[in-house]
């Protein structure tokens, strides 16, 4: 019986991973496939990898892509965190009020945020053209809170004698900063920018309403594939894809994994000479 | 220098200007039409079967991707929470994993399997099914928001079963409770929140969606999300007037839903403390 129920755990388990990676698979497959659109296979060939590598909007929308994640990013963490450390200080009522309406990004399906952003836009004059602009605030603007929520708990775990203490021993409000309290709260504000930088790559609906002119990678697979079939170089660009946050996730955990032996070795020595 | 001043230009400037005035947007263009007060929008969304159908579409595709994603995702969950720490860590990396790709080209995959002609519906006439519609059908959105939505149920459930306390079933067991009974009073009580936190981000994005929608329903089956985006990205005044009305529906759906899920979750209370 216990074998049983083992054996149809593990069979499950093996359906709902193959349910996640056969249409990857697929995507993989029609990559070398010689025709154009992805639909039969036949007979291999590159030439999705060389046609995608030669598209120019393609090349376009990923510098775009790139430019976008990597200021909206640093802005964000940057305004974040200077005011999850104001805030933390800000006295209960007024902070309940602010963090509700930093969540509303957060809370509100991204297509509202897009179209909310689109009329704001439009309003003050930050015309089509100005794309990438837009696309920096708009992504700004929803990484914030983000940062914001990775970086309070950091504060509330740090103690704040410490910027006190700071204070006390001859620095500077702004040394005791850049000297006591950042570093304290570091590993939030790196997660957070972290997260910003995935959540900009990855946007598409909020990107969609407030482009413009300007187009980032969703966008372009979005305009491209929407209707009729799908172009082989989408798949060669999905299996570029899957390989690169692939081979990520591997590094990032063969790093956590070993982190974790290293720690466990550690212990064990503290252990033995006890 | 105090603190408090450091958040300033994010509280008085960058917060009132790109997160309220947005949104005081949506209300006005909602109910303004050149400056005055007016329900039109609303009347015509609310007489429009166009709208109507997009609406419910949309409530019974979501409701419908939130119940067998979680019908499909708990037992993951469970399964990967009894799992040695190191299998289960690595297990879960599969489940991770396709979270990180672009949403765009996971949904993509599922049009290339779907699509006439394609790898299922060969798969399909093999048996001797002839040419079934596969793709532009209901089922072929439900199928890929399923697909998509799939991890944000199992981790957030896989990671409250894991902080489950071991000892607490090992009691239920001391005690006389068979298997299934240690389950129903014991382990899915304690992973209420995660169910919760599961449902809503599964729930809130499917409601909303309009790419899946575009890509594999066509003009067949029609979202509020979509209808939304065709409203702004064609841009005149009265369509900006009933996209944002739309928006405002779906602002409310989000927020009842939020509601039902906090009084399901009163436990869980002490993590929120906002005003909604």
């Amino acid at each position: 019986m216990k074998r049983f129920l083992s054996f149809l755990k593990h069979s499950y388990l093996g359906l709902v991973i193959l349910f996640m990676y056969l249409p990857i698979l697929v995507m993989i497959v029609m990559s070398f496939t010689e025709s154009r659109t992805a639909v039969q296979w036949r007979g291999f060939s590159f030439g999705a990898y060389t046609s995608l590598f030669k598209d120019a909007d393609v090349l376009d929308a990923l510098i775009t892509t790139l430019v976008v994640a990597a200021v909206s990013s640093i802005v964000s963490t940057v305004i974040g965190t200077a005011s999850a450390i104001g805030l933390h200080s800000m006295r209960r009522r007024p902070r309940m009020v602010v963090e509700s309406f930093t969540q509303l990004p957060m809370v509100n399906p991204d297509l509202v945020t897009g179209v909310s952003m689109m009329l704001l836009f439009a309003f003050i004059g930050i015309r089509q053209s100005w794309g990438l602009l837009r696309l920096i605030i708009a992504h700004t603007t929803f990484n914030i809170p983000y940062v914001i929520f990775s970086v309070l708990p950091k504060l509330r775990q740090s103690s704040d004698s410490l910027y006190e203490a700071a204070m006390d021993l001859g620095c500077s409000p702004l040394q005791a900063l850049t000297k006591v309290v950042i570093p304290d709260i570091m590993p939030g504000i790196v997660s957070g920018l972290v997260l910003a930088f995935t959540l900009s790559i990855d946007d598409f609906a909020i990107s969609l309403f407030t482009g413009g002119t300007s187009m980032n990678l969703s966008m372009l697979i979005f305009s491209k594939t929407a209707k009729g079939g799908v172009h082989t170089k989408f798949c060669a660009l999905s299996a570029l894809m899957f390989l690169v946050v692939g081979v990520l996730l591997l590094i990032v955990n063969l790093r956590s994994i070993h982190q974790e032996k290293v720690a466990a070795e550690q212990k064990k020595k503290v252990m033995s000479r006890a | 220098m105090k603190r408090v001043i450091l958040s300033y230009p994010y509280v008085f400037v960058w917060m009132p200007l790109f997160i309220i005035a947005p949104m005081l947007f949506v209300l006005y263009y909602a109910f303004f039409r050149d400056g005055q007060f007016t329900l039109e929008y609303v009347q015509n969304v609310v007489a429009n079967d166009t709208y109507l159908g997009a609406f419910w579409n949309s409530l019974w595709i979501a409701l419908a991707t939130t119940v067998i994603c979680l019908l499909m995702g708990y037992p993951i969950a469970y399964i990967l929470s009894q799992m040695k720490k190191r299998t289960a860590a690595l297990v879960s990396l599969l489940f991770i994993l396709p979270m990180w790709m672009n949403m765009l080209l996971r949904t993509l995959a599922w049009k290339v399997l779907l699509f006439d002609g394609g790898v299922f519906q060969q798969i399909l006439s093999f048996f001797g099914a002839g040419n079934v519609q596969l793709i532009y059908t209901p089922g072929a959105v439900l199928l890929a928001t399923v697909y998509d939505f799939l991890p944000f149920m199992i981790l957030p459930i896989y990671t409250t079963l894991q902080k489950l306390d071991r000892s607490l079933i090992e009691a239920a067991h001391d005690l006389g409770a068979n298997g299934a009974q240690t389950f129903t009073k014991v382990v899915l009580p304690q992973s209420v929140p995660g169910i919760i936190s599961g449902i809503t981000m599964v729930f809130v994005p499917a409601m909303s969606t309009f790419a899946v929608s575009t890509m594999l329903g066509g003009k067949q089956v029609m979202l509020l999300g979509q209808v939304i985006e065709e409203k702004f990205l064609a841009g005149t005044d009265s369509v900006l007037g009933i996209g944002s009305t739309l928006s405002l529906v779906l602002i409310i759906l989000v927020i009842v839903s939020m509601v039902i899920m906090n009084r399901i979750d009163k436990d869980n209370s002490a993590s929120g403390g906002t005003l909604w």
